[in-house]
């Protein structure tokens, strides 16, 4: 069965490459446009990994993530940030809130899938 | 592919001629996109005699225009004889009435001549050049010159 | 690439949004609407436009939107003040970004020029954090972990050489700390993934688990030594725990190649192959998923279990009802347009049947007549449906309008402040288009021609700011967009001065003060000697009149001098159907669109009387109303009908002016598909549009407002007018 990711950005654009990338890659990709769609998203589905946008309207990347890690389903999954922000103060807040790992845009498609497959469960 | 080829391909026309009055005129077959009975047109208030209406082509509305009367020869009287080719004039599609269509051409460019001075002047606008085949005397049709001028120049504006 | 080539085309329309919001949330601000959410918003479009950007390798977007955001940045944060003066330099930024935006849609390359100036405003703001807009991210780096990213690049430069060595032997000490699981990595992928690279020998350290009792289920009690026998580098063995860096203690060292063949020194740990490695994370929270919900005895645990499985399932469901409420796709334009045309042939095709079974004279109350009446109603039900799939809010059209203003004010030193109403009003896709080029115009010409300057504005004593509001609502069947100033209205004196100066009108004409504002619209005229560099770009109102009419709209204006003027332009909804009247004109068929017409009636004689040559007018309810004669304006007969024998339609126009059409016989109401004359011809004067009836005879469509302008230049006018706005 191909892993399943659930990719959280707010940017149509970014959406849209990553459906790309991961598509390409043999994911099963699944999309949200913010925190709170990407937490509803998750009430129906259980990606093997997350790969989630820090800045986000409604609901940003720490707020989803840190609602991730409290539902009982998904606090053992894998969530990889994937953000233009690269300040470490906001680094070492996704992590407090709960990120598995972390990766600087703009993303290379291999490393992306790479970083995917070395973190998915 | 060589180069002679390509200049003999250059060089050749395929022509659709049609008989107006008892005149005899001809247009690139490229430009030609159907040709079709004559129908009733509906037609157009404040336009010039020549312009004979619209007609229904396949739910696109196409001006008619009545080629004899456009080039200053006497008004056609259609009936069920006459034939509308529609004319692809740049993005338009126009159709012109005609008699009939007489032949279908394939000839070198350089049989083209340029229009004769013994023309009428008022036909001379409409023919980019004349062809000699046996006896007939063909005029090439420069579309370009066949709506009326304000209409073009309207939608260029 | 073409899904490459698709996703570009995706981020230059998300770009328009983004410029959108942005403009839109700046000028929020600019009235001091604007709260944390709108910074937050503003920052995100730029965020967002410059992340894009950043994909696609536009850099110099990449690097104005980068000194832009850092600069909101600063507002978000509260060390900068959204004061007047950065604000105006925010919109110019944003009006800059659109600029780059579209020089990068179409391949193009915008003057370094265009943007140094903003670029060093921007700087002056952020101070020294200016800087780091040059290191900052257009740069190669594809992914990479702040800390570690320079290692990265240090070991892509040097690290090679050193590393082709074959095998060598690591030791790798891991103790992971709590965090690690908590955040959802797992040592043994992290294993597994060393195992990929070479031989690996891994020995569990189990010493620090606590008694059952004492143990902590986040809590993290093992520890690893790990020998991995690789011919990759540190280096690369460093990158496989980059996310668990700083979750754990971690410490590689390299062995001499010699140590090889030494049994790793492992003391009392007992040495474990990866793959029976039971992983101590999962250990560790199995029992704690069990009991994440809440201290339960093990029979509700089943139950709870139970509910477990059923709850995603229901939830499921929820989240795709809400999905379907407010999810999009995409279409392409060409499919509707498609659509749009098949629905149009449908019409024509179901006119078609009407007629034929009509034709064929079935009985009154068939069943087919009743089928057809059904399907008249889906037809128009399809209709509508695939009309509302055309409609578009003027919302981004409004937005651009606002850029206008701000280039307007700049350039003629005014202070001018927009008000905008009714951005949610759809109108049709193809309409929302062609309004810009004159929208645009109207705008130029409120802000230069319409507004005073502040002095003469503080003379008469009205604020100094000027205001322009455009607005937009539905208006009995059409949308009316109106631009309006409060300026000095038109100086009617000085129009009828010109008029006559060009030959317009002549000195005798008598002209009310609606026919004087109208002439603003005729082809030639225009109020500035001098072009000025705003409004005068050759192009007069007359322009923007055929340009509206073009997609069936109108245009009026109204003025009240010393207090403004507005301008207000009437549209059809759609471009595709119309409800119109179906007459028979001198064995003509025409089409009149039902929302000009007020009443049909047929006049006794008593109603009609004559005024002047040739001219009548006929009196409905004590108010006398000029009479046309379709056959005759339409050039179908000479000689002028008697409007006894036939029927009167009493029509009004936009702007209320009136009249009674004269047409022999009405033969049916009905939907219309819009066919366009342009397409093919050109426009014809008295025409709006053409249409396909069920025999598939084309009918052309009466313009209306046309007609009556038509007869009133020929009332009020002298003959010279006539031919010059004929």
């Amino acid at each position: 069965m191909p892993l399943s990711v659930l990719a959280v950005d707010d940017s149509r654009t970014m959406r849209e490459m990553l459906r790309l990338a991961l598509t390409e890659a043999g994911f099963d990709v699944s999309l949200a446009e913010d925190g709170e769609h990407g937490l509803e998203v998750l009430a129906g589905m259980a990606p093997n990994v997350i790969v989630t946008d820090i800045n986000m309207p409604k609901m940003d990347g720490f707020g989803f993530i840190e609602g991730v890690r409290r539902s009982a389903e998904h606090r053992v999954t894998p969530i990889l940030v994937l953000t233009t922000e690269s300040a470490p103060e906001l680094k070492m807040r996704a992590k407090n809130a709960g990120a598995t790992g972390w990766i600087v845009k703009p993303f290379d498609k291999d490393k992306l899938v790479d970083a995917i497959k070395r973190v998915a469960a | 592919m060589s180069e002679t080829e390509t200049k003999n391909h250059d060089e050749a026309l395929e022509l659709v001629a049609f008989c107006v009055g008892d005149q005899e005129y001809c247009v690139h077959i490229m430009s030609v996109r159907e040709i079709r009975g004559w129908t009733k047109e509906t037609s157009l208030p404040l336009t010039p005699p020549f312009v004979r209406g619209v007609i229904n082509l396949r739910g696109s509305v196409v001006p008619v225009i009545d080629l004899a009367s456009r080039l200053g020869l006497e008004q056609t009287k259609p009936s069920a004889r006459h034939v509308i080719i529609i004319m692809q004039i740049g993005e338009q599609a126009v159709g012109l009435v005609v008699d009939a269509v007489s032949d279908i051409l394939t000839i070198l460019k350089e049989k083209i001549q340029p229009t004769p001075d013994v023309s009428s002047e008022a036909a001379r606008g409409f023919v980019e050049g004349v062809l000699a085949m046996e006896e007939r005397m063909i005029n090439l049709l420069d579309l370009s010159t066949v709506l009326p001028r304000d209409t073009i120049e309207g939608i260029a504006a | 690439m073409d899904s490459m080539a698709e996703i570009k085309q995706t981020f230059f329309q998300e770009c328009d949004d983004l410029l959108g919001e942005l403009e839109t949330g700046l000028i929020d601000m600019e009235g001091g609407d604007g709260d944390c959410e709108t910074v937050a918003a503003i920052f995100r479009a730029v965020h967002s436009i410059k992340g894009g950007a950043g994909a696609f390798g536009l850099d110099k977007l990449v690097a104005f939107a980068h000194i832009f955001e850092t600069t909101l940045d600063e507002v978000r944060a509260d060390r900068l003040e959204a004061t007047p003066e950065v604000l105006s330099v925010l919109l110019r930024s944003s009006d800059v970004l659109a600029d780059l935006v579209r020089a990068a849609q179409n391949d193009e390359e915008l003057g370094d020029d265009a943007t140094a100036g903003l670029v060093e405003e921007l700087s002056a703001f952020v101070g020294d954090k200016a800087g780091a807009a040059d290191e900052a991210p257009a740069g190669g780096e594809d992914i990479s972990f702040a800390p570690l990213g320079t290692a990265i690049d240090l070991d892509d430069a040097f690290g090679d050489l050193d590393d082709v060595e074959e095998n060598q032997s690591f030791t790798i000490k891991f103790r992971p700390m709590p965090e690690l699981y908590a955040n959802a990595n797992e040592t043994v992928l992290l294993f597994r993934n060393l195992a990929q690279m070479g031989d690996v020998t891994v020995a569990c350290d189990e010493s620090q688990i606590p008694t059952l009792d004492e143990i902590d289920p986040e809590g993290a009690y093992l520890a690893w030594t790990i020998i991995v026998h690789t011919s990759h580098s540190k280096d690369e063995l460093l990158e496989i725990f980059e996310f668990v860096e700083d979750d754990c203690t971690l410490e590689i060292t390299s062995e001499e190649p010699s140590d090889d063949a030494d049994e790793p020194e492992l003391a009392d740990d007992e040495a474990l192959p990866v793959e029976e490695e039971s992983p101590p994370a999962k250990a560790d929270r199995a029992p704690d998923e069990a009991a994440s919900g809440d201290d339960v005895a093990s029979e509700d645990n089943v139950v709870s279990l139970v509910e477990k499985k059923e709850k995603p399932a229901a939830k499921e469901q929820a989240s795709k009802e809400k999905d379907t409420s407010d999810a999009t796709i995409r279409v392409n334009l060409g499919r509707i347009d498609r659509l749009v045309n098949l629905v149009g042939e449908l019409v024509i095709n179901q006119a078609m049947l009407t007629q034929g079974v009509i034709d064929a004279g079935l009985e009154r109350g068939d069943s087919v007549e009743a089928g057809l009446e059904e399907l008249k109603q889906l037809t128009r039900e399809i209709q509508d449906s695939v009309m509302a799939i055309r409609a578009q809010p003027v919302k981004a059209l409004f937005q651009r309008m606002s850029r206008i203003v701000r280039e307007a004010a700049r350039a003629t030193e005014k202070s001018v402040h927009l008000v905008m109403e009714g951005e949610m009003t759809e109108v049709d896709k193809t309409v929302v288009e062609r309004l810009a080029d004159p929208l645009t115009h109207m705008i130029r010409n409120a802000v230069d021609h319409g507004l005073e300057k502040a002095e003469t504005r503080i003379a008469n004593g009205k604020p100094a700011e000027g205001t322009v509001s455009l607005t937009a609502a539905h208006r009995s069947g059409r949308v009316v967009i109106e631009v309006s100033d409060d300026g000095a209205g038109i100086n009617r004196e000085r129009v009828r001065n010109i008029a006559i100066e060009k030959g317009l009108i002549s000195e005798e004409d008598k002209l009310s003060d609606s026919d004087i504002d109208n002439l603003l619209f005729m082809p030639g005229f225009s109020t500035v000697e001098k072009v000025s560099n705003l409004s005068g770009r050759g192009v007069g109102m007359d322009v923007v009149k055929r340009a509206i009419q073009a997609v069936g709209g109108r245009i009026m204006i109204s003025s009240q001098p010393g207090k403004g003027s507005t301008f207000s332009i009437s549209l059809p909804l759609t471009l595709a159907i119309l409800d119109g009247m179906v007459v028979e004109v001198a064995d003509q068929t025409l089409v009149v669109p039902l929302t000009a017409i007020v009443e049909t009636l047929k006049p006794t004689p008593s109603d009609t009387h004559e005024l002047g040559a040739g001219s009548k007018v006929i009196s409905i309810r004590g108010e006398f109303i000029p009479v046309i004669d379709a056959g005759l304006t339409m050039g179908y007969r000479a000689e002028p009908a008697d409007p006894l024998t036939g029927v009167v339609l009493s029509v009004e126009t936009e702007d209320g002016a009136r009249a009674a059409v004269i047409v022999d016989t009405i033969q049916d109401q009905r939907q219309v598909v819009i066919k366009s004359l342009e397409e093919n011809y050109g426009h014809v004067d008295s025409v709006a549009a053409a249409t396909i009836l069920g025999d598939g005879r084309i009918a052309l469509i009466l313009d209306v407002d046309a007609i009556i302008a038509r007869e009133g230049e020929a009332l009020s006018f002298h003959e010279n007018s006539l031919a010059a706005t004929g």
